[in-house]
């Protein structure tokens, strides 16, 4: 960011160094506050916590509604009593959340490190909440500039998509009209916002020398600094003529979890939007503790599902170790020369594989509620004795 | 002897330079009183006649008054006029003569790659030579030796390319010398049981000097900074065959020859490796295993408490423990893990900055300031743990001590992978003696004897043994007295 303001102060397009790769907005943005640049990211952080917290609230009262709904519908079998959600256990969920987020070490490291993850985390927060308080305007706003800063949050259209349909009480049918005017009209009002932003960013810079640099770096991966991705050390490794279909393997990867999940998790999509921010942050292509800072803070919202957890110790061992052991290899490697890039790239390897087991187990813990909730928590089979639950 | 060093270096067609560097010690020196260290350091360069001066090759001699390190000057002097004459040398050779030892080293060190990283404050080195690849630091107190001694560990258990090593133990027989490592000569029965008595002996002094931190000789300083280096002592002890200088020079020669056809830094060969004599060497794939056997007793004890002592996710008909008793809140385990912290954080920080404190206030002289600091963070460290769950409700009940117990193996062995990799002896000595003792204690045990198998295992216990132990090896068996002056040390 630094390097972009300097090239701007002279005059230059920010981009014609290799090293710049924020949109046009950030970079006017820090123009005017690179003074205070500490203030920036604390105050960025509190603003992602409360806009979290409110979030949440929110989400509360929607789960309470639902589930007397649901009761009253009769659709829960008749034992299930334990297994709902009482409002008395869930108030204290905002003020965890926000405090998830806050105390994170993650994002502790992420603002001290000043990464520009932070104001990600934060248009993508303030989404969140737009689009749980139901403004659909506001909501296509903030996706188009966190799709405009990272392209990753595209993938987020589908779960907000389906929580507003939700919320006005649209079935999702293919054959329904009342469907597809909802979906147009939310996908026009995103498109035509991205569109504005991309624009603007044009007039700001006279130039559309920022769409390469912006989309195309993060698309086809040219600088290969190691992080704590997955993407570096295969295309260190790769040759040449293989990188090409590689990378549109590796970006297909991050996009091709949507719709499937979309269409399991369509009754859940807040549950959707956890997953799906947890998806992108493990394999995106230049992912920072950051990412994961912002999905760990919705785990809290999920606290019920504990009892349902397989096995929650070893993912979460997995991750404090290879946290620990991150600086340890990367000093080891850059520093003393003892090690190399194999020794870094496995404990990376090791902590997505984390990062993954938490993810699944919890979508599993999930589903099985769900599952508990409709057909009764004593599950007998033809014969009468117990069965247990398999995810297939 | 600066104006001579640097008149004879310049004779003999070297280019020479000074450089002067001083140092605030944080204690003073016993015998001086004084907190400034001042001294020079010279060295001359020798510049490769057909090659751009990019890399360089350093020969190190530390150089303090008194007889420890009286020959090693001129042996160097006879070498650099040696080496000029020839013409096959692709790399720069410094020639280096430090003052007051690792001091000395470190300032030039720093001020060569122009950082600071400890606070030398010292005028730049105006000659450089490009990057250096290789160095030796070269030890000898008399003019005759017997055998050669190689010292391998450096700062923090950093450990030179197991080639330089080959290296020099390949030299050393082709020369005809009588090469050594610890001191111990190499047996050729190696098979037999007194030979794997004398290899164990040889690994166990390895692994504590490893194990200790401190650089073995000067050499220490350069893998840092990534120069694989080694140091070398001539050590004349009673013996029939003596060999002079000039066998010692030619070996010098031969390496360095060596060393100047390389054609990219020593990286193939490990860097993670024991040595129990110098021919064989233990690898890391041999050592790791071991180091994770003795964490897997912590891992399996963690999952059985995991699984045993929650009771299972419950099945539809099994009866089970309510939620509330059998978890205890994560604020209950909280402070004692980060009191610990806190205290590990204090004992790094707190000595060298409550010093002056100390000093004003009592009338203790600043070393033992330190260290009486450092065992009283240490013994509070310990003891405040402990009285946490008399503060804090819910902590008292049995789920309550297997829930901390849990946390703290786990970040027993978080501490310990860490450890491993960076210093891979010191990790290993503290496992084998705080595994067994922090898996085995329970709540419910005779109490006093588990408090006292506690309290022998923390660090610095085994810190106290392990000089005992080295002091055994080395077979100068050291008194009760004289070991703890040196633990205090």
């Amino acid at each position: 960011v630094v390097e972009g303001l300097a090239l701007l102060d002279l005059g230059v397009s920010p981009y014609a160094g290799a090293v710049f790769h924020e949109t046009p907005l950030i970079i006017y943005l820090f123009h005017f506050l690179i003074e205070y640049a500490e203030m920036v990211f604390m105050v960025t952080d509190v603003l992602t916590a409360v806009a979290l917290y409110l979030a949440i609230q929110d989400f509360n009262k929607v789960v309470i509604k639902k589930q007397k709904l649901l009761i009253e519908l009769d659709k829960y079998a008749p034992d299930v009593a334990e297994l709902i959600q009482t409002p008395k256990e869930m108030h204290y969920t905002p003020l965890k959340v926000a405090l998830f987020y806050l105390l994170n070490p993650y994002t502790v490291m992420s603002c001290v490190a000043k990464s520009t993850c932070a104001i990600n985390n934060t248009v993508i927060a303030f989404f969140i909440l737009a689009t749980i308080k139901g403004s659909a305007f506001l909501s296509a706003v903030f996706l188009a500039l966190a799709t405009y800063q990272s392209l990753y949050p595209l993938t987020l259209f589908a779960p907000a998509l389906l929580y507003l349909l939700q919320r006005q009480f649209i079935p999702v049918k293919l054959k329904s009209k009342g469907f597809w005017l909802y979906t147009m009209q939310y996908a026009a009002l995103y498109l035509c916002s991205l569109v504005v932003i991309i624009c603007l960013s044009f007039f700001l810079l006279n130039s559309w020398d920022f769409i390469p640099a912006v989309y195309g770096f993060i698309l086809s991966i040219p600088d290969l600094t190691p992080n704590i991705g997955l993407f570096w050390y295969f295309f260190a490794e790769m040759f040449e003529h293989f990188s090409l279909f590689f990378v549109c393997v590796f970006q297909i990867n991050v996009f091709f979890y949507t719709i499937p999940l979309a269409i399991k998790l369509k009754e859940h999509p807040v549950f959707f939007l956890f997953v799906q921010i947890a998806i992108i942050s493990v394999f995106k292509s230049y992912p920072t503790v950051g990412d994961i800072a912002l999905y760990m803070a919705f785990l809290p919202l999920w606290s019920h599902l504990y009892r349902f957890l397989r096995n929650i110790f070893i993912p979460c061992c997995v991750l404090i170790v290879c946290s620990v052991l991150f600086p340890v290899l990367w000093h080891l490697w850059i520093y003393a020369g003892s090690a190399n890039s194999n020794f870094y790239y496995a404990i990376t390897l090791t902590f997505n594989v984390g990062q993954i087991q938490l993810i699944s187990d919890y979508f599993y813990a999930f589903l099985r509620r769900e599952y508990y909730l409709s057909h009764g928590l004593h599950l007998t089979r033809q014969d009468g004795t117990e069965a247990m639950l398999v995810l297939k | 002897p600066v104006q001579w060093l640097e008149q004879t270096l310049w004779e003999l067609g070297l280019e020479v330079h000074r450089q002067s560097f001083s140092r605030t010690l944080p204690f003073p020196d016993e015998t001086r009183e004084r907190y400034m260290v001042h001294g020079t350091n010279v060295y001359g360069i020798l510049r490769a006649p057909r090659a751009a001066s990019t890399e360089a090759l350093v020969l190190s001699v530390p150089c303090s008054p008194g007889t420890q390190n009286n020959q090693a000057v001129g042996l160097m002097l006879a070498l650099a006029a040696y080496f000029r004459e020839q013409i096959y040398w692709a790399k720069d050779i410094i020639f280096l003569v430090t003052e007051h030892d690792l001091l000395g080293t470190e300032a030039w060190l720093e001020a060569y790659h122009d950082i600071n990283l400890t606070e030398v404050q010292s005028l730049g080195t105006p000659g450089r030579a490009g990057a250096i690849q290789a160095a030796i630091a070269l030890e000898l107190s008399s003019d005759v030796v017997t055998s050669f001694d190689v010292a391998v560990e450096g700062l923090n258990g950093q450990l030179p390319n197991l080639d330089l090593l080959n290296l020099f133990h390949a030299f050393c027989q082709k020369n005809g010398l009588l090469c050594t490592i610890q001191g111990k000569l190499p047996r050729s029965d190696w098979d037999s049981l007194p030979g794997y008595a004398h290899s164990l002996q040889t690994l166990a002094l390895m692994v504590l000097a490893q194990a200790s931190g401190r650089a073995r000789g000067d050499h220490g300083l350069f893998l840092r900074y990534r120069v694989q280096a080694l140091t070398l002592r001539g050590i004349n002890s009673f013996r029939q065959t003596k060999h002079g200088m000039a066998a010692l020079g030619r070996t010098l020669e031969g390496m360095f020859r060596k060393l100047n056809n390389l054609l990219e830094r020593l990286h193939q060969s490990y860097f993670f490796y024991l040595l129990p004599s110098l021919s064989r060497f233990v690898s890391i794939g041999l050592y790791m295993p071991a180091f994770g056997f003795l964490l897997l007793v912590l891992v399996l004890k963690i999952s059985f408490g995991w699984g045993g002592g929650w009771g299972w996710e419950p099945g539809p008909s099994a009866t089970r423990l309510s939620p509330q008793e059998a978890r205890p809140g994560l604020l209950v385990l909280l402070p004692p893990v980060l009191i610990c912290e806190a205290a590990g954080l204090a004992l790094y920080l707190l000595p060298v900055l409550g010093q002056q404190v100390a000093t004003q206030h009592f009338p203790v002289s600043e070393a033992e300031a330190v260290v009486l600091t450092i065992i009283a963070i240490y013994v509070a460290g310990m003891a405040l743990p402990h009285n946490t769950h008399r503060v804090l409700p819910g902590a008292g009940a049995a789920q309550g001590w297997l829930a901390l117990k849990l946390v703290a193996l786990v970040a027993l062995a978080l501490v310990l992978v860490a450890l491993a990799l960076l210093n891979f002896s010191l990790g290993f000595l503290l496992a084998a003696t705080m595994v067994p003792a922090a898996a085995a204690v329970q709540p419910n045990g005779p109490k006093v004897l588990l408090a006292a198998v506690l309290v022998l295992a923390t660090p610095a216990v085994t810190l106290l043994l392990s000089i005992f132990l080295e002091r055994e090896l080395l077979e100068v068996p050291a008194g009760a007295g004289e070991g703890w002056q040196l633990f205090l040390a």
